[in-house]
């Protein structure tokens, strides 16, 4: 079992959504963060007092697959959530020792 | 049916007519007797009735006016200024800033009554009011011919008293984020006796010293409130910010307000609320209403422009905080004008005021590193003082002769010495303001104390100072 984590930008989340949903990935988590990498922030001006807005909006699209699953869903998430400007965003993939179906204790891939 | 409908109106038409000619009298009925002195008698009982039917007509008009131009400036401070200081604070402080202004409404509305109007409106000494009309007494539907001739006192009363809800109102924009909820009251408390009553009987009670329509010394124009509104609160809002200090993280750590939104909509109630305020201290319906009513309308659109461009040109954008602030300044430096100056007069007062104020919110304060929190001083005392010196060029006897028939007004009338007088009112309130608010918040400090502590400020004012959090979105 693997955990693809992709950092992505708002502005795609919808497309990548839908596509992983097309090629039959049935879960996913979604959390609203905030952070940065080698993009910069931008600035705001607020009667003249300038803020450096550093950390900003992104989507975290956490999914945990069988094996066999993972590489076409990293390609899916690649096809879908790129735009090409600085700021795309990450994906991170581990390794996933055990999963846990909290209503009936099954485990492994079947807890999927 | 339809035929039936059709026949039922001829006859009800038909009837009507035939009831119309049977009410035309005889051509030749009355005058039955010669001319007598009865006969002028009744004329002239006629005649005083008519002109008690005439007068009964006119007062109801600027009566009805005047009410709604009373709920309108009391718009002005709740929800108007409220939202509009509540949408630039950060989101632990937007309750306490909001609580502050409705406070005043209850508090200034209590105080009032007990004394205040007759603090600024009873007598006719040279700087204060006195108790003549405490408890309001003496105060009825009867008109008071010194002040509003047409309308009974007891609404000339309220309309006056929701300018002093909003003037101490406006200073909390300068101590926002910082200040106790206790110090805040009993501030305002005395701000009201020893810092407004006085300011307000000088310019528009009788024998004010600074009274341009009923016997000053020094006749400075202020059609609204621009000294006594604006110059007091504005300045007294510099005397708290520099007193208080700076905010804890003030100026490195970002302060951006929590929600724009709010204050949009606060700027544009302001810009609503003050036809009523400026348009309804002409005290009537007539047609200097109307002057005041569109001088500051223009006003405030060509300083949200001016405002707009001198950011445009500096950053590059124009920013909607930008906009209403511009817009707001406008009608801060028409307030004193309205009454006096023409339509485009006004353009020119707002569309200076809009860049000079912006120049004060951006780089005056930078310069100097004080913390005016919401702008009260940078956008109320710069545009209040600006707005009375340009009242003295741009007034003309055309739109108020208040100096009598056939005298000058302002500047363009050839009477430059007003601008004089203008400096004179201007400088004595700004001396007044400075000293009055610099002694209270000596006492205050002394007796609640003025700041909350530094763990208090980063919980925020809502929390510490109300015990309540203004969104609960989870709950």
């Amino acid at each position: 079992m693997m955990k693809i984590e992709a950092i992505i930008q708002p502005s795609r989340f919808e497309s990548v959504k839908d596509a992983l949903l097309e090629i039959g990935i049935e879960g996913m988590t979604v959390t609203e963060v905030r952070g940065h990498g080698r993009q910069k922030g931008h600035t705001e001006v607020y009667r003249g007092r300038e803020y450096t807005v550093d950390l900003l909006p992104k989507i975290k699209l956490e999914v945990v697959l069988p094996d066999n699953l993972v590489s076409r869903t990293v390609e899916t998430i690649l096809k879908t959530a790129k735009t090409g400007k600085i700021g795309d965003g990450k994906i991170f993939l581990s390794r996933i020792e055990e999963a846990i179906r909290i209503r009936n204790e099954e485990r492994g891939e079947g807890a999927l | 049916m339809k035929r039936l409908g059709v026949a039922c109106c001829l006859l009800t038409l038909t009837l009507g007519a035939a009831q119309l000619l049977a009410q035309q009298p005889p051509a030749s009925a009355p005058a039955s007797a010669t001319p007598s002195m009865e006969t002028s008698k009744t004329v002239s009982d006629k005649l005083q009735q008519l002109d008690q039917k005439v007068a009964a007509a006119q007062s109801s008009a600027d009566n009805a006016w005047m009410l709604v131009c009373a709920a309108l400036v009391l718009m002005m401070t709740g929800p108007g200024l409220a939202l509009f200081y509540g949408g630039l604070v950060r989101q632990k402080n937007v309750l306490a800033i909001m609580m502050q202004s409705f406070a005043l409404m209850a508090l200034i509305t209590v105080l009032w009554a007990l004394v205040g109007y007759s603090l600024c409106f009873g007598g006719s000494g040279p700087f204060i009011g006195n108790f003549q009309h405490a408890l309001l007494r003496g105060i009825g539907v009867d008109p008071n011919p010194d002040y509003a001739a047409t309308i009974p006192q007891l609404t000339f009363m309220i309309y006056q008293l929701m300018f002093a809800i909003i003037t101490p109102a406006l200073i909390t924009g300068a101590t926002a984020e910082r200040m106790k909820f206790s110090g805040t009251v009993l501030f305002m408390t005395l701000w009201f006796f020893f810092v407004y009553a006085p300011m307000a009987h000088m310019v528009w009670g009788k024998g004010g010293f600074l009274n341009a329509a009923l016997g000053g010394r020094f006749p400075t124009l202020d059609f609204a409130g621009g000294t006594v509104v604006h110059i007091t609160s504005g300045v007294s809002a510099l005397v708290c910010a520099l007193y208080l200090g700076k905010r804890v993280g003030f100026p490195k750590q970002p302060m951006p307000p929590h929600s724009l939104v709010l204050s949009f909509i606060g700027a544009c109630l302001l810009w609503v609320g003050w036809f009523g305020f400026n348009a309804g201290s002409a005290l009537a319906s007539n047609g200097l209403a109307t002057t005041a009513f569109v001088a500051t309308h223009f006003g405030a659109a060509a300083a949200a422009l001016s405002w707009s461009l001198s950011e445009w040109i500096k950053n590059g954008r124009a920013s909607a905080l930008g906009a209403i602030s511009g817009a707001v300044a406008g009608l801060v430096a028409i307030t004193p004008a309205a009454g006096f100056v023409g339509p485009m007069p006004a353009l020119v007062i707002g569309f200076i005021a809009g860049i000079f104020c912006f120049w004060m919110v951006t780089r005056f304060k930078a310069i100097f590193s004080y913390d005016d929190a919401l702008d009260a001083f940078g956008v109320h005392g710069a545009g209040g003082t600006i707005g009375a010196l340009l009242t003295g060029v741009f007034a003309r006897a055309i739109y108020n002769p208040i100096f009598g028939a056939g005298k000058p007004t302002g500047g363009l009338d050839g009477h430059w010495g007003q601008v004089g007088n203008q400096l004179v009112g201007v400088l004595f309130a700004w001396l007044f303001a400075l000293v009055g608010t610099f002694v209270i918040l000596k006492i205050v400090d002394a007796v609640t104390g003025l700041r909350v502590s530094e763990e208090h400020e980063i919980a925020g004012l809502d929390i510490t100072q109300h015990g309540e959090e203004a969104y609960n979105l989870e709950s």
